[in-house]
């Protein structure tokens, strides 16, 4: 075992089992989302939300695996990019990359680094928010004005036109970035087999519709409002 | 056909190199790449000129001696070819075609187009092999039973000829197909099974030392590669180094 956690397939190894399980959290994320375009006033969602936020076995064991996991994700990002420039010194004169590769398995720093900006609005837009109130004022309830907040707190989010639009484009490139991502993971683990194909039309699938349904609940949102 | 290269020189490992222009008249479509490097060096002789040096051998698609990056793209545009392999029918007259060495830090550049590849000797000398007792009493290999479907994947990742084009082509330098194509012809075949889980922690471990990226999956290795090695020689090469790390 003592190589391992120092050899570059333990790295992809890594690297692969983080994105599992952010794209595992990113589908129960979306999950809970859909909730609330229900015709129900943001009832089912407020109780999700409510037992999300407070529920102790989330808070205090799966939020900071999670927060874990998406630092682990992008800190190991960006030392794999590090060590990979180096590998090449002096860069190629004329290089054609579209002739053998995507655009988006080439770009997954970029990609990457857009995602990251937007967690960091998405943080202080609902988690910095959300750690206050009960972390720091002890407001446990989730109440305001005598209803539970959380489905109102999403609407206003997503009255401004331009925060809306940066949520869109953030989408596009949780598209792009999951388009090489998602089967990319299976093949680090090493699953390669005859499953494959369906598992890449699966991976593409998930890449397309997940952020694509981000983006219809902040559209819905912002012309529901 | 006329033609605008490219090339780049370099006098030797330690001297900085650049790319140097220069005209080649009369090109037949039905040269090979090489024998179109051929016209311009007699052409460099013939004016006293220091002639480009490039590696070949056996000019058939057989050794891997044969390298070259071509207009971006390692052995050049045409797919399954080594560069002596490439015709230049797969150019227009009037093109300017750049050629350039096989870029990475594991393969330094010794003099022009020509590369030091000794880091996938050593790869192979860490654990591409199997031990066989020569006495005089070795069995015959094909007393042992294989079935045809692991004998096709191992003769398949066998067909790797170690020429770099996947290292060169991929945008970490990683020497991933290679070492995946030469841990999996073992791997396949019971003759590998007694050194798997050394052979492919000591490749693996070699493959790290050299300096060669990290693989990201983009598939590029196996799209340039001039014998076809999978991208399933990859995932191999993970089950087996993950499985003989956890035994230990």
């Amino acid at each position: 075992m003592s190589g391992i956690l120092n050899s570059s397939i333990a790295r992809k190894f890594a690297m692969a089992l983080s994105a599992f399980f952010l794209m595992f959290f990113l589908l129960q994320h979306f999950v809970i989302n859909v909730t609330s375009i229900f015709p129900n006033n943001g009832a089912t969602f407020n109780k999700l939300s409510h037992f999300m936020g407070t529920n102790a076995l989330i808070q205090y064991a799966l939020q900071p695996v999670l927060i874990f996991g998406v630092v682990f994700h992008f800190v190991m990002g960006f030392v794999l990019e590090i060590k990979n420039n180096n590998a090449r010194a002096i860069k190629y004169a004329k290089n054609n990359g579209a002739a053998n590769s995507t655009w988006m398995s080439r770009n997954m720093i970029w990609t990457g680094l857009a995602i990251l900006a937007f967690i960091v609005l998405h943080f202080i837009d609902f988690w910095f928010p959300e750690i206050n109130t009960k972390f720091i004022q002890g407001d446990w309830s989730g109440m305001h004005n005598g209803q539970l907040r959380y489905f109102h707190e999403l609407q206003e989010k997503f009255v401004n036109p331009a925060r809306v639009g940066v949520y869109i484009v953030a989408f596009v490139f949780l598209a792009l970035h999951l388009l090489h991502g998602f089967d990319s993971a299976f093949q680090s683990v090493g699953a390669n087999n005859k499953y494959t194909k369906g598992l890449k039309t699966f991976g593409k699938l998930y890449a397309i519709l997940i952020p694509l349904g981000f983006i219809v609940i902040a559209l819905f949102h912002h012309f529901n409002h | 056909m006329n033609l605008t290269l490219k090339i780049w020189r370099q006098k030797d490992s330690k001297t900085k190199g650049l790319m140097v222009d220069y005209k080649v008249t009369d090109i037949s479509e039905h040269m090979s790449f090489l024998e179109m490097m051929d016209v311009l060096n007699e052409q460099l002789v013939n004016t006293g000129e220091e002639p480009v040096a490039f590696d070949h051998d056996c000019r058939e698609g057989i050794c891997g001696m044969c390298s070259m990056y071509i207009n971006g793209e390692a052995h050049g545009p045409d797919r399954g070819v080594t560069t002596c392999q490439l015709h230049m029918r797969m150019f227009k007259d009037g093109d300017t075609i750049t050629i350039e060495p096989f870029r990475a830090k594991a393969f330094p550049v010794i003099k022009d187009l020509v590369v030091d590849r000794s880091s996938f000797e050593r790869i192979q000398q860490a654990g591409g092999f199997i031990s066989v007792n020569t006495s005089g009493n070795t069995q015959d290999a094909n007393a042992i039973p294989i079935s045809k479907h692991a004998a096709d994947e191992a003769m398949d990742a066998a067909a790797c000829i170690g020429c770099g084009a996947c290292v060169a082509t991929c945008k970490n330098s990683s020497a991933m197909l290679f070492v995946g194509a030469k841990v999996s012809q073992y791997a396949l075949l019971p003759q590998g099974q007694v050194e798997a889980a050394d052979r492919v922690l000591n490749m693996v471990a070699q493959m790290d030392a050299e300096g060669f990226g990290n693989c990201t999956n983009t598939g590029a290795c196996e799209i340039e590669c001039p014998k076809g090695i999978s991208l399933e020689n990859i995932a191999r090469m993970n089950r087996e180094y993950l499985s003989a790390s956890l035994k230990g």
